[in-house]
């Protein structure tokens, strides 16, 4: 049918504590920086999915329920900042947690038209203290899908996908928090649909259930699990960890997430199965492929939850959504980036693409005609820096600066193949800043005026389990 | 490169300047005019005989309608001149080119700012042309922050020793300005104060920052050899200097923040103009961008009135006290008149036409021979830089 080529997952740094928001809170969710949005955590999955690959997909999915536009095509910033060439197809798909695994399960029947990278992610914002506050979260995973002769990580046995009109989750366009109908009429229907699914996919693929070594139920409702296993016939061991005690469930994303978790796990030939609910149900079944040791993204999903600051406070978090009002320093509001500077600047912008000088061979960022070491005009080749290695040079504290979080870590940041580059730092503990602290860049929004999300990079330091598990000071609210 | 100066053959022969403070009750207008009127009285002219203005504002208003209309200059030539924080600077350099070459006879320099009208803190620029988002977003007072550790570190200096020169120099300038009737602040502020105030940036706290203000400054000028009448004591222009650097501070891994090359060459420039070869022994007194503590530090460095690694022993030890070896803003600097962008560069002259006329009070500085303004505009790594030097005969 299809394979899977290349994975890649993200988990943002920051986690929310659920005892904060109830006595009875177990566990935590993590937490999108300030910086970023449902198009900045695509991004970084998918550069996890796409390091040294070669080629370019044919077409770009771009599954969530959190797109930062609601009418501007967002898939096109997730292609400029990968700097995918223009003749890629680009399409978001959006409404339904279940958009992720679908836009999966479509890839897999359009693999022989070239390879499509499906990214899912979102930013799941809950009504403060309420329960879809609590078990969301956010991330992001992506997976570029080609035709099944082509190697990989796995082979996409079987996909199904079945649609229920459901009056279970819902938002409106005028609503900032979706709403949710009574869970047990959910589970009558969505369990039964969950099971089906698995049941279809599982005949494509002609094999029985007890086949799987792995099954990761992406099932909306914690308790899903055990009436799904019940209909379906898993046995206890089968059942993998849905992550909601330590990430929540991430919208679009979430089913991607836990594929990405087996994938990291899974030895040649082992059978993976995952299901996703939301207004209907998907189901994918995959089998590891005997190459898969060596294609493995840098970062695992455990990696990623265990690099974390552990403790945001609740009141912190709901700034940076937006949900609470935030007072402006007294300064200039940003100004709105404007389109045709923009557009000029495309590559630089979001791919980070910086020059290297063909006369002198200096580096540096942004390309500018005349060669700031030599002189030499229009003797630039294209650099990307996106995954260039940095240090910290100097840096800053600006308490003075316009930014939801305060204050701003301003930073000069020298790259190890030349060139430098004034930037903010993010995801970083102000205390633990230091010249020749090791960088890595990341693509982010910067702020939003006039509607408009103005994406640049940013550089963090490299994220590290051990570095960043234990904050040195706390955020402030 | 030619750049032959216009030695001695220019003089400033009257001046004007208002109080810098929070003029909530004056407009920029208001502003121009006062210093305009107090630059005409103390020449013994009428305004119709000027012959044309040059007039320095950042973002208090645009073209020579912002003087003409308040001041009814008539149908002369006005033209209006921004160059970042060193735009009253180039207001005077410019003025003074169009004296030397003859085109006009009695010209007036004059700059204005009115900052208070923003409801902003600190200097925030107005949104200049559209662009595509990149540039990095450090207010002021972070990118001259990043002098203090550079410094600290290229010269082994310990922090809490950097500290003290940094608190010195801001305890200079308001003592300085303590006695100055024009200045915003007039209050000697404690070490101890200094060294508490809330951060702004980096090791930068409050008092490491130049004010906010409102302020004008204006002066007439002419060529030297009609000084005579309107003033018997001239303040001559030995030599004016202005650099625009490359702007790639933040681009070169080679520039490590201890120094403003723009000001290195700008200096250079105008000691060759003036025949200065030993600044730290021939230059008397300086008005200089203090527009944050580790800048005059640095400035120091850069004009060769100490050597390399050594401007905080040298403020240490008083060498730039009004009653040091080499007074520096004695009129009491940014520090304490805040910095009023298009005035700032005029004010520091204006200092010099009073020392240089024996006219500065309690802050006289004895015998002077030579003085020196320099005005910086951008940042570290990218900025603009003037220097003059000037004299009394």
């Amino acid at each position: 049918m299809a394979s899977i080529l290349r994975y890649g997952s993200y988990v943002p740094l920051f986690r929310l504590r659920r005892d904060r928001l109830s006595p009875a809170g177990r566990g935590e969710r993590a937490v999108a920086g300030f910086d970023e949005d449902a198009t900045s955590l695509a991004v970084e999955a998918a550069r996890e999915a796409l390091r040294g690959c070669p080629g370019s997909p044919r077409t770009v999915l771009f599954a969530s329920t959190s797109h930062a536009y609601g009418e501007k095509l967002n898939g096109a910033a997730v292609q400029a900042a990968l700097d995918l060439p223009s003749g890629v197809r680009a399409l978001d798909v959006a409404s339904s947690a279940s958009a992720g695994l679908a836009s999966l399960g479509l890839a897999a029947g359009i693999a022989d038209d070239g390879p499509t990278l499906v990214c899912a992610s979102d930013v799941v914002v809950g009504a403060p203290f309420g329960p879809r506050e609590a078990a969301g979260g956010d991330g992001a995973s992506a997976f570029l899908v080609g035709p099944a002769d082509s190697g990989g990580v796995a082979r996409i046995l079987a996909s199904a996908t079945n649609t229920l009109e459901i009056l279970d989750v819902w938002r409106g366009r005028e609503q900032p928090f979706a709403r949710q109908w009574e869970e047990r009429f959910a589970l009558q229907g969505l369990v039964p649909a969950l099971a089906e699914s698995l049941e279809e996919a599982l005949r494509r693929a002609g094999l029985k259930v007890a086949d799987l070594d792995a099954i990761a139920v992406d099932a909306g409702h914690p308790k899903a699990a055990a009436p799904l296993a019940r209909a379906a016939g898993l046995r206890p061991g089968q059942l993998a960890d849905d992550l909601s005690a330590v990430v929540g469930r991430c919208g679009a994303a979430h089913a991607g997430v836990l594929l990405a978790a087996l994938l990291d796990e899974a030895r040649p030939g082992d059978r993976l199965a995952v299901l996703s609910a939301g207004d209907g149900a998907s189901a994918l079944v995959a089998e590891a492929s005997a190459g898969i040791a060596d294609l493995r993204p840098r970062r695992s999903v455990r990696r990623w939850v265990a690099s974390k600051v552990a403790d945001v406070p609740h009141r912190t978090y709901l700034k940076w959504r937006g949900v609470l009002p935030f007072e402006p320093p007294r300064r200039p509001d940003p100004p709105r980036p404007a389109a045709p500077p923009m557009r000029r600047s495309l590559r630089w912008k979001y791919a980070l693409v910086g020059a290297r000088c063909l006369d002198c061979g200096a580096a540096g960022l942004p390309p500018q005609r005349v060669c700031p070491a030599c002189g030499a005009l229009d003797r630039g080749e294209d650099v990307p820096y996106a995954d260039a290695r940095a240090r910290v040079a100097t840096y800053t504290l600006d308490h003075l600066a316009y930014s939801l979080q305060q204050p701003v870590v301003s930073a000069i940041v020298d790259f190890d193949i030349g060139g430098r580059l004034a930037c903010e730092l993010a995801d970083v503990d102000p205390p633990r800043v230091a010249i020749g602290l090791e960088l890595e860049m990341t693509f982010r929004c910067l702020y939003k005026a006039d509607g408009v999300r103005n994406y640049f990079w940013k550089a963090r330091p490299r994220r590290r389990a051990e570095a960043a598990s234990k904050p040195a000071s706390r955020l402030p609210g | 490169m030619a750049s032959r100066g216009i030695r001695d053959r220019v003089s400033i022969v009257g001046m004007g300047c208002t109080r810098f403070g929070e003029h909530w009750d004056r407009g920029a207008s208001d502003l121009l005019v006062e210093a305009a009127i107090e630059a005409c009285d103390s020449a013994g002219i009428e305004r119709g005989q000027i012959d044309a203005y040059w007039m320095g504002t950042m973002a208090s208003g645009r073209s020579g309608l912002l003087l003409s209309e308040p001041l009814r200059t008539g149908y002369k030539p006005v033209t209006r001149v921004e160059n970042y924080c060193a735009t009253g600077s180039e207001a005077i350099r410019n003025a003074a080119y169009a004296v030397a070459c003859g085109a006009y006879d009695l010209v007036m320099a004059i700059g204005v700012e009115k900052l208070k009208d923003s409801g902003y803190s600190g200097l925030a620029s107005q949104a200049g042309a559209p662009t595509d988002g990149t540039q990095a977003s450090m207010t002021a007072p972070a990118t001259f922050s990043l002098l203090a550790p550079a410094y600290s570190r290229k010269y082994g200096l310990d922090e809490a020793t950097l500290r003290k020169a940094l608190t010195r120099i801001a305890h200079k300038n308001h003592a300085n300005g303590a006695r100055n009737p024009k200045a915003q602040y007039r209050r000697v502020v404690p070490e101890a104060v200094i060294d508490r105030a809330p951060r702004v940036a980096g090791m930068l706290g409050v008092f490491d920052c130049s004010g906010v203000s409102d302020g004008a400054s204006a002066a007439l000028l002419c060529r030297t050899e009609d000084a005579h009448r309107y003033t018997d004591r001239p303040l001559l222009l030995k030599a004016l200097s202005f650099i625009a650097g490359p702007a790639d501070g933040a681009k070169r891994q080679d520039y490590d923040y201890t120094t403003f090359p723009e000001v290195v060459a700008s200096a250079e420039d105008a000691y060759g103009q003036a025949g200065v070869r030993d600044p730290r022994e021939e230059i008397s007194l300086a008005e200089v961008h203090d527009c944050f503590t580790p800048t005059e530090l640095v400035l120091m460095e850069d004009l060769g009135f100490s050597d390399r690694g050594t401007a905080w022993s040298d403020t240490l030890e008083g060498r730039f006290e009004i009653g040091g070896a080499q007074p520096v803003n004695p009129d009491g600097g940014l520090k304490s008149f805040g910095h009023p962008i298009g005035a700032s560069g005029l004010r520091m002259m204006y200092e010099m036409w009073l020392q240089f006329r024996g006219e500065a009070g309690a802050r006289q500085v004895a015998a002077p021979k030579l003085g020196l303004t320099q005005n910086l505009g951008g940042a570290p790594g990218r900025c603009v830089s003037f220097v003059s030097v000037v004299g009394p005969n």
